[in-house]
């Protein structure tokens, strides 16, 4: 287990208040469970604060327990508990996720890791510009595409989450630094993999395909990635 | 004998890589959603029956039968509603098969919480996916809506009369709730500390109803086996190892990639068959971790010739887990690999018990040492004792899955943990010979 805590007091805004839409869509995660059991829906709006805002501050902690009805302390545990809810500022384009656990480390892992130190800094800290910010972190769960990296952005006027897989050295820096300029590269395999299927050799499945990108590539496009 | 590899049309998974048409037309040509309601309308004795008959073994890595966990549920509500919750906190290093099913073959997953929320007399489904996968829930929470939309779930499911409501949540990055109650915990809107049983989920689960928790690729293969029959999907694989089951393999073969099988495949013949072979041949593999990070490792002798099942991985103390394969190559360093995963332990051990909040740091500080062979040799038994005064003095088994990796590396690997801490010792030797 690791200790986390909230940034310093001068980092924190003063105050937090979801979106017009935002408010709109916590209504629709608190319908999901039974009345009286609307905790249950603390992460979803952790995890659309952090959208909204590119971190977890303490007023949002501090309105999502209000909305909650819950107790602040019982809210700032689970935003200190889950390792997704970044508790400092990220840069203001994209934040880096590269998966550091075995399979991937395997398939080179730790060269992406230095590239990231090399282009944007030390991990948790965000890049002189402003820009970037970067941090390694377990499995990800695409190890078939290994090695991967998860890059949470706010570019092309949203908030984005994609995983950019299968890839090497240098590609990766031009992904980094395509997000620095503000850009949305396509994410996904980087080998012209479509999904998980073996390389070159497809065994399974292979008649009637009639679909252009996998599922996760199809809304990133959707959402303005580059095709 | 050469092995009888799963031929398409036998497979579940219809359209894992996405290429096929994922609408709900195109998931309906390919026979999903076909009389689910006449399956409904069997009964639920009869569906619990047949999912026992058909041999299926929970693919969330422990391998429990499912019908017979679903027999737990009580027949009858007490006042209390019943639970349907899938785990699709898919979060075990080196698995990546949920993955697939969500965001490609949504539709088997959302049918089969339907078909088995009705076996267990469960009106709602909780889905809880980690939070990782962002792009993953939103494929599945489209296509929870287009089953709302087209009728198959909400009131009177698929015209059935049973009302059924499947709810997608998720987690924000956290191991640990991929075990049952931890995941119940973090549903519920706490921390995702597991919970001590009894009371097991089946009697107090979610919001202290009875619940049971189920792994995506359990409840996703349901309707496939009640449509073909408990009798076709037990003709795959060994007795007591049936079924099709979905691979990942990565690491050191020629093309990594996830693909359903038939169980019992033997081991080359999976790599062979759908990896494009092993890189730079047999004689180039070091060793192999056959289920997920949690099982020790296998040298190359032990998984050259093994079956992928449940029983033939457990004769040599290791398992089938989610049957996420990890391969690794001569050039790799096994005690940095499994170092590596220590680490992943210490990170996610939520803290609760001390054996394990303890425990995985320190064996993690000595797994440290041993990569750089900066350590007494007398260290590698303390080490193994540590790990066996981790194993099975906590709550949940995370404690289990630190120590194992650790007992297979000092297991099949010893010799190579003593020679690094003897170059060490020689180059210290040499350095202080030639100081003098």
């Amino acid at each position: 287990m690791s200790t986390r805590r909230l940034a310093a007091d001068r980092l924190q805004p003063d105050s937090f208040a979801f979106s017009p839409e935002n408010a709109e869509w916590v209504k629709t995660q608190i319908a999901k469970f039974p009345e009286g059991r609307q905790a249950s829906a603390v992460i979803p709006l952790l995890w659309r604060a952090q959208e909204q805002e590119g971190w977890v501050t303490r007023a949002a902690i501090e309105e999502t327990a209000r909305i909650l009805d819950m107790p602040t302390i019982r809210v700032l545990e689970v935003a200190t508990f889950y390792f997704m809810f970044q508790l400092e500022p990220t840069g203001s384009n994209a934040h880096i996720q590269v998966c550091g656990t075995t399979p991937c480390m395997l398939c080179g892992a730790e060269s992406l890791v230095a590239v990231c130190e090399r282009l944007i800094g030390p991990a948790h800290t965000v890049s002189a510009d402003g820009t970037l910010s970067w941090e390694e972190v377990e499995c990800l769960g695409a190890c078939a595409n290994a090695p991967m990296a998860q890059i949470d952005s706010w570019v092309k006027g949203g908030f984005h989450s994609d995983y950019y897989e299968d890839m090497d050295e240098e590609g990766f820096a031009r992904i980094v630094e395509a997000f620095r300029a503000g850009e949305y590269p396509k994410p996904g395999s980087q080998k012209g993999r479509f999904a998980s299927e073996p390389l070159g050799n497809q065994t399974a499945l292979t008649d009637d395909h009639t679909e252009s990108h996998n599922a996760a590539v199809a809304t990133a496009i959707a959402e303005g990635a580059s095709a | 004998m050469s092995f009888d590899f799963l031929t398409d049309e036998n497979r579940i998974f219809t359209n894992l890589y996405g290429q096929k048409d994922r609408s709900l037309k195109g998931v309906k040509a390919r026979g999903h959603w076909d009389g689910t309601a006449d399956i409904l309308g069997k009964g639920r004795d009869w569906i619990v029956q047949e999912m026992k008959d058909s041999g299926l073994r929970g693919r969330g890595g422990a391998g429990f039968p499912t019908g017979l966990k679903w027999s737990f549920m009580p027949k009858e509500s007490d006042g209390r509603p019943h639970y349907l919750v899938v785990n699709a906190d898919e979060s075990e290093p080196g698995t990546c098969k949920d993955r697939e099913i969500m965001r490609h073959d949504p539709h088997t997953l959302i049918e089969g919480c339907l078909i088995a929320s009705f076996a267990m007399g469960a009106h709602a489904a909780y889905i809880y996916i980690r939070g990782e996968y962002v792009r993953e829930r939103e494929a599945l929470q489209r296509a929870i809506d287009e089953a709302y939309e087209d009728g198959l779930i909400g009131k009177n499911a698929c015209g059935s009369g049973f009302d059924f409501d499947c709810y997608l949540s998720h987690g924000a990055g956290a191991y640990i709730c991929g075990e049952e109650t931890a995941l119940i915990e973090s549903l519920e809107g706490k921390k995702g500390m597991p919970r001590l049983k009894p009371p097991f989920p089946a009697n107090v689960g979610l919001y202290g109803c009875p619940s049971t928790v189920n792994n995506v690729e359990s409840i996703a293969v349901v309707p496939t086996i009640l449509r073909r029959g408990a009798e076709w999907f037990a003709g795959f694989g060994r007795e007591r190892n049936a079924g099709t089951k979905v691979f990942a393999i990565s690491g050191h073969v020629n093309n990594p990639c996830v693909v359903e099988e038939a169980m019992s495949i033997p081991f080359r013949d999976l790599i062979d068959r759908h990896c494009g072979g092993f890189r730079g041949g047999y004689e180039n593999m070091k060793a192999v971790i056959p289920g997920g990070s949690s099982v020790p490792c296998l040298t190359n002798a032990q998984a050259k010739d093994v079956l992928m099942d449940f029983d033939a991985l457990s004769e040599l103390k290791s398992g089938l887990g989610t049957a996420a394969v990890i391969v690794m190559d001569e050039s790799t360093d096994i005690i940095k690999a499994i170092w590596r995963l220590s680490k992943f332990y210490k990170h996610e051990s939520c803290g609760q018990c001390t054996p394990c909040r303890e425990g995985t740091g320190w064996m993690m500080r000595v797994m440290d040492r041993l990569v750089e062979g900066n350590a007494a040799v007398e260290e590698i038994d303390m080490l193994l004792e540590v790990t066996k005064q981790v194993e099975g003095h906590t709550i949940c088994a995370l404690g289990d899955a630190a120590a194992w990796p650790i007992q297979g590396l000092i297991r099949n690997f010893r010799g190579e943990i003593e020679e690094r801490i003897k170059a060490l010792d020689t180059g210290r030797v040499t350095a202080a010979v030639a100081a003098e």
